[in-house]
């Protein structure tokens, strides 16, 4: 059941060194304030997942949390590189970052699988890429039905996913709407969920089209209003485009990005 | 800039004009969002915008920076999950025409957006990776790419296979299992090319107007063919040139 605690808690009590965090969140509702709250309790040796790494995780590496990054698609939208994930793969800056690269098919299907308490899932993808070379969790296989040769890819069953949304009840039932990507298998394919949301309500009044996670699905949620900016909560705020295109300045230069970080870790959260 | 528009401009009007009206479109973000987006405002109003965030039938009435972006859902005939939209939506063969961008592509149509130079463990440079493309490219109707056009971005084999165009020529795509038909026209800065239907080669078949065959080839890291008679492209009328520039000026103070 759904505890109610501040971020900071949240982060102490469910992320750990060495643990597999999904951060999941398609262009919108991405939690970047959770991210933020990781780098300043210096977590390392996370195995990042995500869709498209985005900010974020640029962030996340660049202040050298992660060991290993899972992901389909890893550039700032409409704007040009992640630059910290770039100099970490191509310099091992600030230190080398293993790589296990996915399409973004492939990915959402493992979220599934996982969700699905299944040990693979299976897509008409990835024939003749480089990608089914360099990937050890893509395979093929044969359907037992009509003989195709398909694809396999094995599930994802990270430690601890963790996403925001736009409200939560007292109880801890969250609701999320507008694009919500692949936070719903996220959060069932993991151990742990920490959803930090913009508003706690006394109910929870029902909205066509939005995903509800049960209490009992969710580890703990944190009030964080503004928690996904520079991304956005549809209804509460918009996208912050001029901070994903100032990100590429910062993140181009290592004394840049340094003073960024030194600034993060002495802010309050 | 020539004749009042840019190479740019030349280039996403091209584009557009091939999306018909009424056609199912999936569409990457950048240099197609913009050519997608410009069809929908002029020729082809009842054209499908359909972006891998799930956002089915968006008519966004100005350029979204991401795949994302509120607007897409706000306008959206649909929202599903991300996963929905790849298995339901795309894997199926639904949709009739996917709009790729490359930062690397070859003479059969590969498209190249993971690693350039080096290995992939330590590549020269990383680029952002496969994003929704692979299953674009091999299961929509067909394909078609806008892409600025270099000797460095158009290569005789790419480095790395992001995405399939003909593999490594004729019988490939079957041999492969891939259901769609493949890359029909890249659209660049210079004109368009079309696979050579026996080779499947791209050949140049479109030219803009003021531009040289020469200095199509000299912008083209392979030996290119040329069509027996390359067609000149019309100029952007002034109804294409406002809409597009309406579109970007709503978008930059947006």
């Amino acid at each position: 059941m759904a505890e109610i605690v501040s971020l900071a808690e949240a982060v102490r009590r469910a992320i750990h060194d060495g643990d597999a965090v999904a951060m999941e969140g398609f262009t919108h509702l991405i939690p970047f304030a959770a991210g933020h709250e990781i780098i300043r309790q210096r977590r390392r040796g996370l195995t990042l997942i995500r869709m498209t790494p985005d900010v974020i995780y640029d962030q996340l590496i660049g202040a050298g949390c992660a060991r290993k990054l899972i992901f389909s698609w890893g550039g700032n939208p409409g704007v040009g590189s992640l630059h910290r994930f770039r100099d970490a793969v191509e310099n091992a800056w600030p230190e080398p970052l293993e790589l296990e690269e996915h399409s973004h098919a492939g990915m959402a299907n493992r979220y599934v699988a996982g969700a699905s308490g299944l040990p693979f899932a299976v897509l008409r993808g990835y024939n003749g890429t480089g990608l089914a070379e360099v990937t050890p969790t893509i395979a093929p296989v044969t359907c037992p039905f009509t003989g195709e040769i398909l694809t396999a890819v094995s599930a994802l069953a990270p430690d601890v996913a963790v996403i925001h949304a736009q409200r939560a009840d007292r109880a801890g039932n969250v609701q999320l709407w507008g694009i919500t990507g692949v936070q719903k298998e996220a959060v069932l394919s993991s151990e742990r969920a920490v959803v930090t949301v913009e508003q706690i309500v006394d109910v929870l009044d029902p909205r066509p089209d939005a995903v509800v996670l049960p209490a009992w699905t969710v580890t703990y949620v944190a009030q964080v209003p503004g928690g996904a900016h520079p991304s956005y909560a549809l209804g509460y705020s918009a996208r912050d485009n001029d901070y994903y295109a100032a990100w590429d300045a910062i993140s181009r230069d290592r004394d840049a990005f340094t003073s960024w970080l030194a600034v993060l870790m002495k802010s309050a959260l | 800039m020539s004749d009042g528009y840019s190479s740019d401009e030349m280039m996403t009007v091209s584009a557009a004009r091939v999306l018909r009206d009424g056609l199912t479109c999936f569409v990457g973000i950048g240099l197609p969002s913009a050519a997608a987006n410009l069809a929908r405002a002029t020729h082809a109003p009842g054209l499908v915008l359909i972006y891998e965030s799930g956002t089915i039938g968006a008519k966004p009435g100005l350029l979204p920076l991401s795949i994302g972006d509120g607007i897409l859902a706000e306008t959206a005939d649909a929202v599903v999950s991300v996963p929905e939209i790849f298995n339901y939506w795309l894997q199926p063969g639904r949709i009739d025409v996917g709009f790729l961008g490359a930062a690397q592509i070859d003479k059969f149509g590969n498209i190249n957006t993971t690693v350039v130079g080096g290995d992939y463990g330590r590549p020269e440079v990383r680029l952002p990776g496969a994003g929704g493309a692979p299953e674009i490219a091999a299961s929509c109707r067909e394909v078609i790419v806008v892409v600025r056009q270099t000797r460095r971005s158009f290569v005789d084999r790419v480095d790395f296979v992001t995405s399939v165009g003909y593999g490594s020529g004729p019988g490939d795509r079957e041999r492969l299992g891939l259901t769609g038909a493949g890359p029909r026209q890249i659209i660049t800065d210079l004109g368009v090319l079309e696979p050579d239907p026996e080779t499947l080669e791209f050949t140049l078949t479109g030219l803009y107007p003021g531009i040289t065959i020469d200095a199509v080839r000299e912008q083209t890291g392979w030996d290119l063919a040329v069509s027996a008679s390359p067609q000149v492209i019309a100029p952007p009328t002034a109804d294409e040139l406002t809409a597009l520039r309406d579109l970007h000026a709503r978008s930059n103070t947006a």
